[in-house]
């Protein structure tokens, strides 16, 4: 690891300050994948500055229509919060699939949205239940959030503060492991709203990262159930190809994934 | 047996230390004025070094020195050896190409050192690294067989044409091809072995120490075979003669065979103390460990087997193309021949077997000998053959073997080995009971009728362990002895030290073998202390792989006991004024046998160190060493059945049942050796379902990392069903046969026969991903 200045600010708008002051600093929400990187030598931030321990980022509230989960909260408070298992138990379920429980003990939701690792599970939440996601400046619909490979709508210095996810009709989400990393090989989260529409979000397979699956999304909304997804077909122009799954395993994987996340959401 | 005696699953006296972080291995070593060494290392398979310029790192902050492959050269430090001479079957040696500890001119892997950075902390060594600049000219790799044999492909070594290093034969051509002219039915298959890589627990790490005032060397090292090392130091590397080095091996974190070669970094770090005046470290990181650890296996294989009208075996025909890597490490040659071809008669009884072995370089890391060695390529080899035979022929895969076991012993089969002794069809009995095979049929259609797909899949290996003797192992080719010393000192006060040659990593030798010297003497294993890994400790050994420890290692140590035990029956005679011969030892204590006279074995050892009242003409002491022998292999052998489902949507395997019924001979302590097979079976099932090292064409490791390849967990495995027949190894006085490889042996064809039975597809390669296997289903 390179030298760095740690900072540990207690407010968000000292770790905004602070970002301003540092030459290439770089926000810590957790750690789990900048610490590993900078270790290899391969970031070298000048500044880090940990967010993960500014009180106001952390906790989940009801709101009126869903819960908020702010930024700094860990996947383990996420996954055991009785407020997100009442309000929204695939989206606890997801949390406590993410790593291991080192993981997820340190892992945050802002840290893993705003590093938008293609493979990771929350984008698959956010982008299928319609969360919007909330920073220092404004808030972004998911639609508008995530921009591809590790790259998001945020502007340079602009930290995430909470997420809110609305409570849909249903919600399921089923994620098929990288036998080595056990990162998503394909995760697949599938939600109905209450006015019946459909979103269902792919992580893992994209070359672009998460995505959307309009193919599922319309054979959901004309039949809710797994059987509905028998004769679909998912294309697999565009998917991931490496040593863990072929093109046409990961397009195979979406559509095994959806037709799994919905008979859990029931 | 008695509570600690043989045959008692004590718990193992080196676990308190292990667990509770208090074991020291090479990096928990300091030594005042330590430096650190960093490795500049190939990011190119194969390229020329066109220039290192060192100027701005050996002015940086902390750096001590920065030395490089030209300056190894210049000083004479020899080139890496390969302790085993492989002759071809045109009569010519092995092709071997050069390999210095750190290249002068150029590189054949991606990760070989071509400098070190000695530094005051890491840290700083890493930093001046960044600034050592070094100029590579390119060169096409050739990262597989296929690629490394093809017409026109790159040259690694001008030494090795064609990158072939032999083309070895075993067996009789003639004979077999006659068989297969005569069969009735005959089998084919195309086999892959997957590269594995190691992944000890323990990163390597050394630490090489000078005194200048006495011109003598200290090497502590992560290794299997201290002894070994120092041999190959001093005689062929030239750092120092045998007399001015010590090595040391501490406690090592798993080895797997890994740890058996001695590597560039330790000769770099024992040569660069001197050169620079301070002890210097270097401890591996895992990606350095991926890179530069030897892998294991990597064969392509064609294998055909003949049979005649009544489905009775009459000829093995294969050939292998071995991947050595980009240089010959020191056992390397050995593993795909002796190590593999003679193991290829299995459990049969098969009349005529040729075998073919071509060995070549590529531009990939070095493989050599890891967790059983040949053995598991030889296994997975046969066994898959029987289970295709089974299908081809439309037979009961476990009728098929055992119609074909070898049930007569002393067994010569075609290929070497003399199998001593054995009951194949007690191990395949009791693995079937164990798995209830008869009632296969009805829960396959059960899981068929819940839309699952189950397969169930035998493998019935056979290994050699403790390979010996030295005579005949010579007379092959082998560079050493494989024999084992010990010695036993009983202490004035009556407590004991054995010193043996073999190493401990992980196998638990603190223990098992004090359960020897509780069963001989009745003392209790806290009165014994087993001394190991250093050579200023240990006159010589030969150390621990191979499953060899118990088998070698601890008959030394009962040679040495025996002797221990003479002199101090003749003190306990004298003391008592009994005949020798009515002394017998119980309980710590020298008794006249019928009588209520005894003398206990602090008063003998007192005695035979004052010596105030010895036998006329006995020296003082109570210290015996013995040098031990075999006089054959010992041959474990035993029977694993897989019971599995597999998702079709997503080619998941999903494991219902494994059941393994090994037979070891006389089990010292039952608890390790079911460690042992459980973590054997780990690395079996791991080669088969997970585990992988993939290259990309230009010779780039793709799994350098966790994050790609795939170590086994506890939850991709299921909980085992062990069993134990057993037949006493006759070759030993102890009836032992070897543990620690049998696992790694014989689970993958297991498994793979498990999954094609399943899917109904004979064809998947390892690892067995859920890819492959849907891609198997599905096309």
């Amino acid at each position: 690891m390179y030298e760095t200045t740690y900072h540990r600010p207690s407010s968000v708008d000292e770790a905004v300050a602070l970002f301003g002051k540092g030459k290439e600093a770089k926000f810590l929400a957790g750690g789990q994948t900048l610490l590993p990187v900078m270790k290899q030598r391969l970031a070298a931030p000048s500044d880090v500055i940990d967010v993960a321990r500014i009180k106001e980022l952390i906790g989940i509230e009801p709101t009126g229509d869903g819960i908020m989960i702010k930024a700094a909260t860990t996947h383990y408070d996420v996954a055991t919060s009785g407020t997100v298992q009442k309000a929204i138990p695939a989206l606890a379920y997801l949390a406590s699939l993410i790593g291991d429980p080192a993981v997820r003990y340190r892992g945050t939701i802002g840290g893993s949205l705003a590093n938008n690792d293609p493979a990771a599970d929350y984008p698959a939440a956010v982008l299928a239940l319609g969360a919007t996601v909330k920073t220092n400046k404004r808030s972004i619909s998911a639609d508008d959030f995530f921009k591809g490979l590790f790259s998001t709508a945020l502007d340079d210095g602009e930290i995430i503060t909470a997420v809110s996810f609305p409570v849909q009709a249903k919600a399921g989400y089923s994620k098929f492991n990288n036998p080595a990393s056990r990162f998503a090989l394909t995760g697949v989260f599938v939600a109905r709203t209450p006015a019946g529409d459909v979103r269902v979000a792919a992580t893992g397979a994209s070359q672009n990262g998460v995505m959307r699956v309009p193919v599922i999304e319309a054979a959901l909304k004309a039949n809710w159930s797994a059987g509905a997804l028998d004769s679909i077909k998912v294309s697999d122009s565009g998917m991931l190809a490496d040593i863990h799954g072929s093109a046409a395993y990961r397009a195979n994987l979406v559509k095994v994934m959806a037709q799994r996340a919905v008979t859990a959401a029931g | 047996m008695g509570v600690e005696g043989i045959g008692a699953s004590v718990v193992r006296k080196e676990d308190r230390r292990f667990i509770t972080g208090k074991g020291r291995y090479v990096d928990d070593i300091k030594i005042v004025g330590l430096t650190h060494a960093h490795f500049i290392r190939s990011p190119h398979a194969h390229a020329k070094v066109k220039s290192i310029d060192i100027s701005a790192a050996k002015d940086m902050p902390g750096v001590v020195g920065v030395l490089t492959g030209q300056q190894i050269v210049d000083d004479k430090v020899g080139n890496l050896i390969c302790g085993w001479a492989i002759t071809s079957k045109d009569g010519t040696g092995m092709k071997m190409g050069a390999w210095p500890a750190m290249a002068p001119e150029t590189v054949r892997f991606v990760g070989q050192a071509v400098a070190v950075v000695i530094a005051e902390t890491k840290n700083q060594a890493k930093d001046a690294a960044e600034a050592v600049v070094v100029n590579y000219e390119e060169l096409p790799a050739a990262a597989d067989i296929r690629a490394a044999i093809k017409q026109g492909a790159p040259q690694l070594h001008p030494e090795a044409p064609g990158n072939v290093i032999y083309d070895w034969t075993i067996g009789e051509e003639a004979a077999t091809e006659a068989a297969f002219k005569a069969a009735a039915n005959v089998v084919s298959l195309d086999i892959t072995n997957n590269r594995l890589v190691p992944n000890a627990m323990e990163p390597r790490a050394a630490i090489g120490e000078y005194n200048e005032a006495e011109e003598h060397f200290t090497l502590y090292t992560t290794s299997q075979n201290p002894h070994v090392a120092r041999l190959v130091l001093s005689a062929f590397y030239n750092i120092a003669p045998e007399h001015k080095l010590r090595v040391v091996a501490p406690d090592v974190g798993g080895g797997f065979g890994s740890k058996i070669f001695i590597y560039p970094e330790e000769m770099v770090a024992l040569w660069a103390s001197k050169k620079v005046g301070r002890p210097v470290k270097w401890t591996g990181d895992r990606t350095e460990a991926f890179l530069t650890d030897a892998h294991g296996r990597d064969h392509l294989t064609n294998a055909e087997l003949a049979l005649d009208a009544n489905n009775k075996i009459t000829g093995l025909r294969v050939k292998t193309y071995a991947n050595l890597g980009a240089y010959m490490s020191l056992f390397s040659s050995s593993v795909p021949t002796y190590l593999y071809a003679t193991l290829l008669s299995g459990q049969y009884n098969i009349p005529n077997i040729f075998a073919e072995v071509i060995s070549v370089y590529t531009n990939t890391t070095p493989v050599d000998a890891y967790r059983g060695a040949g053995r598991p390529e030889a296994s997975f080899v046969v066994e898959r053959l029987l289970e295709t035979a089974a299908r081809q022929l439309k037979v009961d895969p476990a009728e098929l073997r055992r119609k074909n076991f070898i049930t007569q012993f002393p067994h010569q089969t075609p290929v070497i080995m003399a199998y001593d002794v054995g009951d194949f069809g007690a191990s395949l009995d009791s693995a079937m009971k164990a798995i209830d095979y008869a009632g296969f049929p009805a829960r396959k259609a059960k899981a068929k009728s819940e839309g699952k797909l189950r397969g169930i899949g035998l493998s019935c290996y056979i290994e050699a362990c403790g390979i010996a003797p030295s005579k005949a192992v010579g007379s092959l080719g082998a560079g050493v002895g494989l024999w084992e010393s010990a010695e036993v000192r009983v202490n004035p006060v009556g407590t004991i030290e054995v010193l043996t040659g073999s190493h401990s990593h992980g196998q638990g030798h603190e223990t098992t073998f004090c359960q020897l010297i509780a069963e001989r003497l009745g003392v209790p294993i806290s009165q014994v202390q087993i001394v190991h890994g250093d050579t200023d400790k240990v006159q010589f050994g030969m150390g621990t792989y191979g499953s060899r420890s118990a088998a070698v290692g601890l008959t030394a140590i009962l040679k040495a006991m025996e002797k221990v035990e003479a002199k101090a029956k003749k003190i306990a005679a004298h003391a008592l004024e009994a005949s020798e011969s009515d002394i017998v030892i119980e309980n710590g204590e020298f008794k006249v046998t019928g009588t209520d006279k005894s003398i206990a074995l602090p008063m003998v050892a007192l005695a035979a160190y004052t010596a105030h009242n010895l036998p006329d003409g006995m020296e003082p002491g109570l210290k015996e060493g013995a040098f031990y022998d075999p006089t054959n292999f010992t041959f474990p052998a035993g029977a694993y059945i897989c019971e599995l489902e597999v998702d079709a949507a997503t080619g998941k395997t999903s494991f219902v049942n494994f059941v393994a019924a090994d037979d070891f001979g006389r089990l010292i302590n039952p608890m390790i050796v079911e460690g042992q097979v459980h973590g054997g079976l780990a690395q079996g099932i791991g080669q088969a379902l997970l585990e992988g090292a993939a290259y990309d064409s230009s010779g780039q490791l793709l799994t350098a990392s966790f994050m790609d390849y795939a170590m086994p967990r506890a939850d991709d495995l299921p909980s085992f069903k062990l069993n134990h027949t057993t037949t006493l190894c006759p070759g030993n006085p102890l009836g032992v046969k070897g543990c620690g490889e049998a696992g790694a042996i014989g689970a993958s064809a297991a498994v793979i026969n498990a999954i094609t039975d399943a899917i109904g597809n004979n064809k998947i390669e390892m690892p067995a991903t859920p890819d492959r296997v849907w891609h198997a289903i599905h096309g």
